[in-house]
């Protein structure tokens, strides 16, 4: 039981460094919302808002550290299929 | 009597739970999408009426908060409870700075007149009733996930305090921090949606 808690996890400087990139991005997505890009600007936003939570992911949730069929495969293989579904629904309604 | 424990087993329900919460907000993103694309020039209105400074200030304080919970579970795996329970306390405050920023943007909404089933959003178009309606039934349910959120954490704070979790047991405070940050993803997504994309 005591081993499970044991896995390699991030250093206090990954997490800085991981947090001042989220910020960056914020920073990037906020200034190019102001750009008006019309329809582009979602994709460009959505990207964004999707390397982010990647980000958070791995670090944060440590998925990248974590070992095991369940954490490597399972999980991943769920988001992105989640990601898939509701970007299919997307493509669906924008090209009707 | 030996106390059963599965520290993996608790953390794979907890991403189950997790899992299941991303189709939650995932039924309503979708929703939100086809009505945008139905009442373009309504949610173009609508959204630049949003104080796009406030979202902004409320993205930095979620991911500040994220950090801090993820410098707590850090600290605990290097046994200082003292910094770990610093670092969580921190998590709760920027968690209520988050709630009081809410407060502060939905009452001035409020104020405008603009809330569900007010006369003077009523009096407006189809599509911009359905953008505030979906502006506050999804910003709202992020901030109940915020607030229990908020509430978990300061729990972990008194389990911290009393040693219940400690360097050989912090499933809890792990599992807590994985939902925290979980709250955190689902924000990264909502800011954009309603804040950004005019």
């Amino acid at each position: 039981m005591e081993q499970s808690n044991r896995i390699q996890s991030a250093t206090r400087r990954t997490y800085v460094i991981v947090w001042v990139g989220l910020l960056m991005l914020t920073g990037v997505t906020v200034s190019v919302a102001g750009m008006d890009l019309g329809q582009l600007g979602v994709l460009v936003a959505l990207t964004i808002a999707g390397v982010k939570s990647c980000l958070v992911f791995l670090y944060f949730m440590h998925l990248r550290y974590e070992r095991g069929f369940f954490f490597k495969l399972i999980i991943p293989v769920t988001v992105l299929l989640l990601v898939l579904f509701i970007g299919m629904v997307f493509t669906d309604i924008a090209f009707r | 009597m030996e106390e059963h424990k599965d520290d993996v087993g608790s953390k794979i329900g907890m991403w189950i739970f997790l899992l299941s919460e991303v189709i939650l907000f995932g039924g309503l993103f979708i929703l939100y999408t086809a009505y945008r694309y139905k009442f373009r020039g309504d949610f173009h209105l609508a959204a630049m009426e949003l104080n796009r400074i406030l979202g902004t200030l409320n993205t930095v304080i979620l991911l500040t908060s994220s950090l801090t919970m993820a410098l707590s579970i850090a600290s605990i795996r290097k046994d200082s409870r003292a910094s770990s329970f610093g670092y969580l306390a921190a998590t709760v405050f920027l968690g209520l700075l988050f709630l009081g920023n809410k407060y502060i943007e939905w009452s001035a909404k409020v104020g405008h007149g603009i809330y569900p089933n007010s006369p003077d959003l009523l009096g407006r178009s189809s599509g911009e009733v359905l953008f505030f309606g979906l502006y506050y039934a999804m910003t709202g349910l992020h901030g109940l996930h915020v607030l229990v959120g908020v509430g978990l954490l300061s729990v972990m704070c008194f389990f911290v305090v009393k040693g219940r979790i400690k360097k050989t047991d912090f499933i809890l405070l792990e599992n807590s921090g994985l939902y925290w940050h979980l709250v955190d993803i689902i924000w990264i997504f909502l800011f954009p949606l309603f804040y950004l994309m005019t």
